[in-house]
């Protein structure tokens, strides 16, 4: 019973303490990526000791900067709120990657661990509803500041991510009639076999409509630009107008970790989470004939590289999407939250359907 | 929706410039971090006080009197700077010497650069080609305004 607990808590610090890690390091990829994208080197002169490391150091340098500023309330706020704000949100999102599964699972001293802090039998329902209680975050702080342009970027962050909830609902109902489990860890199992003998059978392949829907509706949900409407830096500062200091830098690391829980999301629903492909239990079977044996530590090394790695690609591709396109006007996005995935999502349930059924 | 595919098309295209911009500075930023010379950088930056750019031959920077053989500052106190320079930026005091073909020498040549406007006036004015703006200094912050006042006679 102690042991179980024990290994709960070190599992739930392991994942917590890799999650804000690279959240923390998100914002150097950010920069950096962003400058080498525009023929620029970016952030590379916080050193420690001398040393540079290509500005590695500057999330700290960032972070301490933040700590050492002001904690300033305006006079009208609601104190408590205005200090429960970005607690919310940063809860809410980081309380999500309890559910992702980081790989199958070790044996440690006689006992099967799987890297997953609990296998919730509704993690997709579980995960979804911790996003939508999101918004909370951002309606109390846009309520709480007593400011009228802090308002109107939480409500209208509040339309965009209720609008965008409905589409990313929809997209993954075609999923789960496919790999018929609300379970993530059950959801990357499936996605273990092949397709056509060849094939991963990863659900990107069986539903690429679904995936482009959740891949752009998560988007809206982290509300980056282009889809930052919440925020709005070029015309109304948004929700976190009155937000300084550590309490802004909360809000900023959410926006990172929502981008990681996107990742893991959809490595873990669309990309077979862990799995590489063509990867057994006992090392790889090529469908080519052959395979290759390894030693179980080295398959769920390689599990958890592949699932790191996976997300690792899905951050860069969120940071090149931020730095490319331009933002989308207020009516825009509803539009095509409304008009075009909506009814997508809705189509691609409708086509699943068929062809499940005509199989 | 008519317009569909060229937004398809387009969207892909933005992603594909920014993508292939990403990998091929990435590339030359590898290869140097390496140690292998490439013609091209990865990035156009000059990072500023260890690079510097060549400045263009005619630029303007910090003023200098030309030296006479022996030395001393060329110039013959005749005010002509003075009297052109648009911003009223720089003050000299002349003292006479023996020399018959000089007379007159600056006791002190002091140019303002909280003042000046670095239109180069002063050095088309000069008819002994003494005060010249091609030190190449451009680093002229100083955390006083005395400190701006800079003397040319004494270097």
């Amino acid at each position: 019973m102690f042991v179980d607990v024990a290994i709960v808590l070190a599992k739930v610090v392991l994942t917590l303490t890799w999650t804000l890690l690279l959240a923390l390091f998100l914002t150097w990829v950010e920069r950096k990526e962003s400058a080498v994208l525009q023929d620029r080197i970016g952030a590379n002169r916080a050193s420690f000791l001398g040393l540079r490391l290509f500005g590695l150091f500057q999330p700290f340098a960032d972070a301490i900067k933040m700590l050492f500023k002001e904690d300033f309330a305006p006079a009208f706020s609601q104190r408590f709120l205005h200090w429960l704000a970005p607690t919310l949100s940063f809860f809410f999102v980081a309380v999500t990657m309890v559910a992702v599964p980081f790989g199958d699972s070790v044996r440690l001293f006689g006992r099967d661990i799987p890297l997953q802090v609990v296998d919730l039998n509704a993690a997709l329902l579980f995960v979804l509803a911790m996003l939508s209680l999101g918004i909370y975050g951002i309606l109390v702080g846009g309520w709480a500041s007593a400011n009228r342009f802090a308002l109107i970027g939480s409500l209208r962050g509040a339309a965009q991510l209720i609008s965008y909830e409905v589409a990313l609902g929809l997209s993954l109902v075609g999923l789960v009639m496919v790999f018929p489990s609300l379970r993530l860890s059950q959801l990357v199992d499936y996605q273990g076999g092949l397709l056509f003998g060849f094939l991963p059978k990863w659900g990107v392949f069986l539903q690429p409509l679904g995936f482009a829907v959740f891949f752009l509706a998560g988007m809206a949900e982290t509300k980056r630009v282009p889809f930052d409407m919440p925020e709005g830096e070029s015309e109304i500062i948004g929700f976190y107008t009155e937000y300084g200091g550590l309490k802004f830098g909360l809000f900023m690391f959410t926006d990172f970790l929502e981008v990681i829980v996107l990742s893991a999301l959809a490595t873990t629903l669309f990309f077979g989470g862990w799995q590489v492909p063509w990867l057994g239990a006992g090392g790889f079977v090529f469908p080519w004939g052959g395979g290759l044996d390894l030693a179980p530590w080295a398959v769920t090394l390689l599990r958890v590289l592949s699932f790191n790695l996976k997300v690792l690609f899905f951050c860069w591709l969120q940071i090149l999407t931020r730095w490319t396109y331009p933002r989308f006007r207020y009516d825009q996005v509803m539009d095509l939250g409304w008009k075009v995935l909506v009814p997508l999502g809705a189509a691609n349930i409708l086509v699943t359907g068929l062809v499940l059924a005509a199989r | 929706m008519r317009g569909l595919p060229t937004v398809l098309r387009e969207i892909a295209r933005g992603a594909g410039i920014t993508a292939r911009h990403f990998f091929v500075n990435m590339t030359f930023h590898t290869l140097r971090l390496f140690g292998v010379k490439t013609k091209r950088r990865g990035a156009v930056t000059i990072q500023y006080p260890e690079e510097r750019k060549a400045l263009a031959a005619r630029h303007r920077s910090l003023h200098r009197l030309r030296p006479r053989e022996d030395g001393a500052p060329a110039c013959v106190a005749c005010m002509l700077c003075v009297t052109v320079c648009p911003s009223e930026c720089l003050r000299v005091e002349a003292a006479e010497v023996d020399d018959p073909e000089v007379q007159k020498v600056p006791a002190r040549f002091v140019v303002d650069l909280n003042r000046c406007c670095f239109c180069g006036f002063c050095v088309e004015a000069c008819p002994v080609d003494a005060i010249r703006m091609d030190t190449g200094e451009i680093r002229l912050a100083s955390p006083t305004r005395a400190g701006l006042e800079v003397r040319l006679d004494r270097t």
